[in-house]
């Protein structure tokens, strides 16, 4: 199972740098969003794998180990806003550069 | 009082007469000069202890690592520049009141002249290398900001710059020379470095410290080659040059060589390279103060002179050597800070200060002509003024050096022709200006200056007076007792003005005449000069050289830098890989040894629909919408993921999280019809699937070592204490709310800042809304279908008490703030989409960022609760009230805590789609459709 999950976390950072690299703003929020996932799963993974074992104090012990999902939590919500803070800045990007062009470029084939 | 008072008065100081600017120009001089006063009798309470021999003396751990004390010392020689220091700065201050024009209000220009007396009492009273230095960069700092204190000249601002390149760099250089030093010593405090001279001078490493060191001094006391930034400096206003750059901030140098004296000197190496550069410096400084027009100028080259006799005195290493150095720093700062002053006066009263205007100033200024030529006089070295005393000792020093060798007549020759240029220069200036005529096109018409500008003036030259007539009774003391902290006995000397017919008095005398036959040949000596003097200096090579610096700058940055984000990120990546890949590459263990969890089939097939997500995602980028819901695949797999591994928690965040950024990009996409399809060119294409391949087998490697190495993880701590400390049962939400929660504060902050920043981006925004959409449809003109909003407006109040359920019990079961706050946000963004956000602004009027703003404000709240109680910052308290009926509920303020939380997630995810959705809130259908739900 852990060689699965790391092979997951693998292809999702590797998909989601490959559409970083691109030159699409929508691409390159996809990208982020990937990564996000990737990341969240690698920082969950660091409290090992643990089926059926929920940190609450009722149903165990053993419990899952609490911390890396406290940290995962917010991280998840505050991915969400900094996706929200790039998608914005494409918006804005294209508004001002009529563009969406990672480097502003090719303003008049967007035209 | 603690000697360290002397360096804090002014340092405090500078604060106070920025503060002072309200109460008008005088109060402002007033709070310079009283701060300046105190440091002053700081000074004097010690001088009892300091002139029975015994140094006062403090210190103070700052930080022990790197050896850095706050360390000080008063001994005789810092004593003596204590004295300058404060002294000279009293009669600054006073002359500066009047020679700034009146429409300036002083704050700045005292804060600042506070500051770099702070920086400059700071390197004399220092005994500890590093806090030496530290003072040392603060006065170039000071100094920088004092020269471009007119800072819309440019000649000031380039002054400014190339006096701070200067003298700065040479600090560098020295900041290695102290670390060579205590490296050598085994210690950064003065006084055992002091001590341990011996060793110095014989460890291998003393020229390399010999030679750094005397770059820190050369450069900031101006020796040749680095001479050239003092003339520059003199766009600063007068006051500025008589203070800093003539009596205090240019003797650092010269007072470093005194202090590591005992240390340093002694040895061939020192004797050539200081007197050295000290001899050539009086020589070429004087020659050219001869020809400069510019009364400043002049008086700089004539500065740069005497800095280089000074330093030539030390360079000798002998005894009474160092005696003159001493006696001809205290006597050069009185007269020459005189002289800047009387400059100042005709350059206020002329508004020139170019020689070839300013004649015949006698019979306008009568006055300030006799005090000038007084305080000109003590400078060329003439009898019954001080100057004569230190220059006769200065020539008697040149004679007899054996290490000069064969050439034992050349130093006391070429002495004595400074001595001839100095006299010249001097009769220059006092012919010049004073006599020779009429003045010619003077913007005014000079007088007599305010009674109370000249003070500072008449003091300086009573004191030129003073020691040149009675030099055992004025300053005999205060040169004994510096002299000792430098050689630790007081030598046998004798300062008189009669010797009787010796060598120095024929070489004074060859000096006067010699001097003043120059000038009467003065045309010729100018033509000759204009003919044959070089033209290339070490300003033009200083200016050619940092040409050269920026332009290869701006080339190496163009190579590098085609101002691309993509190129940007490659780099970053490429970069990332690199160091990392390091240590994974050499022979490291990936396996962990732990064994593996088995495997099902279940998750096998998960992993199946994920892959094929992710790859979905990444070939069908173009076809936006399908490669959207890929990517909400990805997420809901991630989700299952959550579940699967026991992490409820993150479950039900990651499911309220996926909904609520699919209809953000939904709106984002409206916008974003996407160009042409961008032609990359297949090495680039290669490039980045070879930096993402790459980096994710790393991650994948990293991932896999990390979850099959042994766990040890603090959390035991968590689980056992999350009931009887924090007072519930789901772990993962005390950790939130109580054990991390200043954490958990400044993540929401966080998310506060993002949705600020978000809302400032969409103000204003306008964007094209497009009629047709992504495969050129038009839009349905039933915006909100009427089935819908119907639909969706009974789920709001069922979300919003889902919301609340999941708040008040997310601290035993799972749940908590964020998850409430994105379920209740999805519930909101719900009526918005099926009734448009006009339709739900009408009947909820509530402001989403006054909602984070009470949200931050209630979280901090409890933290401050805590605090009122007497406990640490957010400490959570527990109360357990039996409620009728329901029974036994479990009130802590972490759930207070939590509910800040909820509000700030709500607001920020409110904010942000309501603010997006406004965008699209433009186009004409909504309307029309609003007034039909409207009817309903």
């Amino acid at each position: 199972m852990e060689l699965l999950l790391a092979s997951i976390i693998g292809l999702l950072v590797a998909c989601g740098l490959y559409l970083i690299l691109r030159s699409r703003t929508f691409s390159v929020v996809l990208g982020l969003v990937l990564l996000g996932y990737a990341t969240n799963l690698f920082l969950f993974a660091s409290g090992r794998l643990a089926t059926n074992q929920p940190a609450l104090i009722g149903e165990g012990p053993p419990f899952a180990d609490p911390l890396p999902q406290a940290l995962v939590l917010t991280a998840i919500v505050i991915g969400f806003a900094m996706i929200a803070f790039v998608v914005v800045l494409a918006l804005r990007a294209r508004g001002e550069l009529g563009s969406e062009h990672v480097d502003g470029l090719d303003r008049e084939a967007d035209q | 009082m603690p000697i360290g008072s002397i360096i804090l008065l002014p340092l405090l100081g500078a604060l106070l007469p920025p503060l002072m600017v309200r109460h008008g120009r005088a109060v402002v001089a007033w709070s310079a000069a009283l701060v300046t006063a105190l440091a002053l009798l700081v000074g004097l309470w010690h001088a009892p202890a300091v002139f029975s021999g015994s140094d006062v003396s403090s210190h103070r751990e700052w930080i022990p690592m790197i050896g850095l004390a706050l360390s000080l010392r008063l001994d005789g020689l810092a004593f003596l520049f204590v004295m300058l220091i404060t002294g000279i700065g009293l009669l600054i201050i006073l002359y500066a009141y009047y020679y700034l024009p009146k429409d300036d209000r002083l704050g700045r220009f005292f804060g600042l002249l506070m500051l770099f007396q702070s920086a400059m009492l700071g390197i004399v009273l220092a005994d500890n290398l590093l806090l030496l230095l530290l003072f040392w960069e603060l006065t170039s700092l000071s100094s920088f900001l004092l020269i471009a204190y007119k800072s819309n000249t440019r000649v000031a601002r380039q002054g400014a710059r190339m006096a701070l390149a200067i003298t700065a760099g040479g600090g560098l250089a020295m900041l290695a020379g102290f670390l060579l030093l205590g490296h050598v010593v085994g210690s950064f405090e003065l006084s055992e470095v002091l001590a341990a001279g011996d060793l110095v001078r014989a460890d291998p490493l003393y020229l390399p410290i010999l030679i750094l060191i005397l770059l820190g001094a050369f450069t900031k006391s101006a020796q040749f080659p680095f001479h050239f930034w003092l003339p520059n400096a003199m766009a600063a206003p007068t006051p500025v040059s008589a203070y800093l750059h003539s009596a205090t901030m240019v003797k650092a140098g010269v007072f470093l060589l005194a202090r590591f004296f005992p240390v340093l000197s002694g040895t061939e190496t020192w004797s050539y390279i200081v007197s050295g550069i000290g001899l050539t410096t009086l020589v070429l400084g004087a020659y050219i103060a001869i020809f400069k027009h510019d009364i400043k100028g002049l008086l700089a080259y004539s500065t740069i002179s005497h800095l280089g006799l000074i330093t030539f005195l030390f360079g000798l290493g002998t005894p009474l050597g160092a005696v003159a150095g001493l006696f001809h720093l205290v006597n050069h700062a009185v007269f020459k800070a005189s002289l800047f002053m009387a400059a100042g006066i005709i350059d206020h009263e002329t508004g020139t200060r170019d020689m070839r205007q300013i004649n015949g100033l006698w019979s306008f200024m009568p006055y300030t002509a006799t005090l000038a030529m007084v305080a000109a006089a003590a400078m060329a070295g003439v009898p019954l003024l001080n100057g004569f005393l230190s220059k006769e000792m200065f020539f008697a020093e040149t004679i007899y050096h054996s290490w000069v060798g064969p050439l034992e007549w050349l130093v006391p020759a070429v002495a004595t022709l400074a001595g001839v240029f100095a006299v010249a220069y001097s009769v220059r200036f006092i012919h010049d200006v004073f006599f020779n005529g009429k003045p010619v096109d003077l913007p005014r018409t000079p007088h007599e200056p305010p009674r109370w500008m000249k003070i500072p003036v008449e003091v300086f030259v009573a004191l030129c007076l003073l020691v040149g007539i009675f030099p055992e009774q004025t300053v005999r003391p205060l040169l004994d007792i510096s002299v000792a902290s430098l050689l630790g006995t007081t030598p046998e000397y004798h300062i008189a003005i009669w010797h009787g017919f010796s060598m120095p008095l024929y070489m004074s005398m060859i000096a006067t005449v010699g001097g003043i036959l120059l000038y009467t040949q003065r045309q010729r000596l100018f033509a000759a000069h204009d003919r044959w003097f070089p033209r290339t200096s070490g300003e033009a090579a200083f200016q050619y050289s940092v040409k050269r610096i920026r332009d290869l700058a701006n080339r190496l940055i163009a190579k590098i830098d085609n101002e691309s984000l993509q190129r940007y990120v490659a780099w970053l990546l490429g970069a990332a890989i690199l160091v990392t890949a390091a240590p994974l590459v050499s022979g490291w263990q990936i396996f962990g040894g732990v064994a593996l969890s088995p495997l099902d089939g279940v998750s096998l097939a998960a992993a199946f629909i994920l892959v094929v997500a992710a790859l979905g995602t990444v070939i069908a980028r173009r076809q936006r919408l399908f490669a959207l819901i890929m990517t909400s695949l990805v997420g809901l797999i991630v989700t299952l993921t959550f579940v699967h591994f026991s992490a409820p928690d993150l479950a039900l965040t990651q499911l309220s999280v996926e909904l609520i950024t699919t209809v953000l990009m939904l709106l984002a996409l409206f916008f974003l019809p996407g160009g042409p399809r961008q032609e990359v060119s297949r090495w680039r294409h290669w490039r980045d699937l070879g930096l993402a391949g790459i980096a994710g087998i790393g991650t994948a490697m990293l991932a896999f070592a990390v979850m099959t190495r042994p766990s040890i993880s603090i959390s035991d701590y968590f689980l056992a204490t999350s009931k009887p400390l924090g007072g519930g049962q789901n772990v993962v939400n005390v950790i939130l709310v109580d054990f991390r929660s200043i954490d958990t504060l400044g993540e929401i902050t966080v998310l506060a800042i993002a949705a600020a920043g978000i809302f400032a981006l969409l103000w204003g925004l306008r964007l094209a809304v497009p009629t047709h959409d992504l495969e050129g449809r038009r839009w349905a003109q039933d915006v909100h279908p009427l089935i819908m909003s119907m639909i969706a407006r009974p789920l709001l109040p069922l979300a919003l008490l889902v919301a609340v359920f999941i708040l008040l019990r997310g601290h035993n079961l799972p749940g908590g703030g964020f998850i409430a706050g994105l379920v209740a946000a999805i519930g909101l963004i719900l009526q918005q989409i099926a009734s448009g956000i006009e339709w739900t602004q009408k009947r909820l009027r509530i402001s989403y960022l006054a909602m984070i703003g009470v949200g931050l404000l209630i979280a901090v709240a409890t933290g401050i609760g805590a605090f009122v109680l007497g406990y640490p910052f957010l400490t959570s308290a527990t109360l357990h009230p039996e409620v009728a009926v329901i029974g036994e509920i479990e009130l802590a303020s972490a759930v207070a805590f939590d509910v800040g939380v909820f509000l700030v997630v709500l607001g920020t995810m409110m904010l942000i789609l309501e603010n997006l959705g406004r965008l699209s809130g433009a186009s004409p259908p909504s309307s029309s459709v609003e007034s039909v739900s409207e009817k309903t």
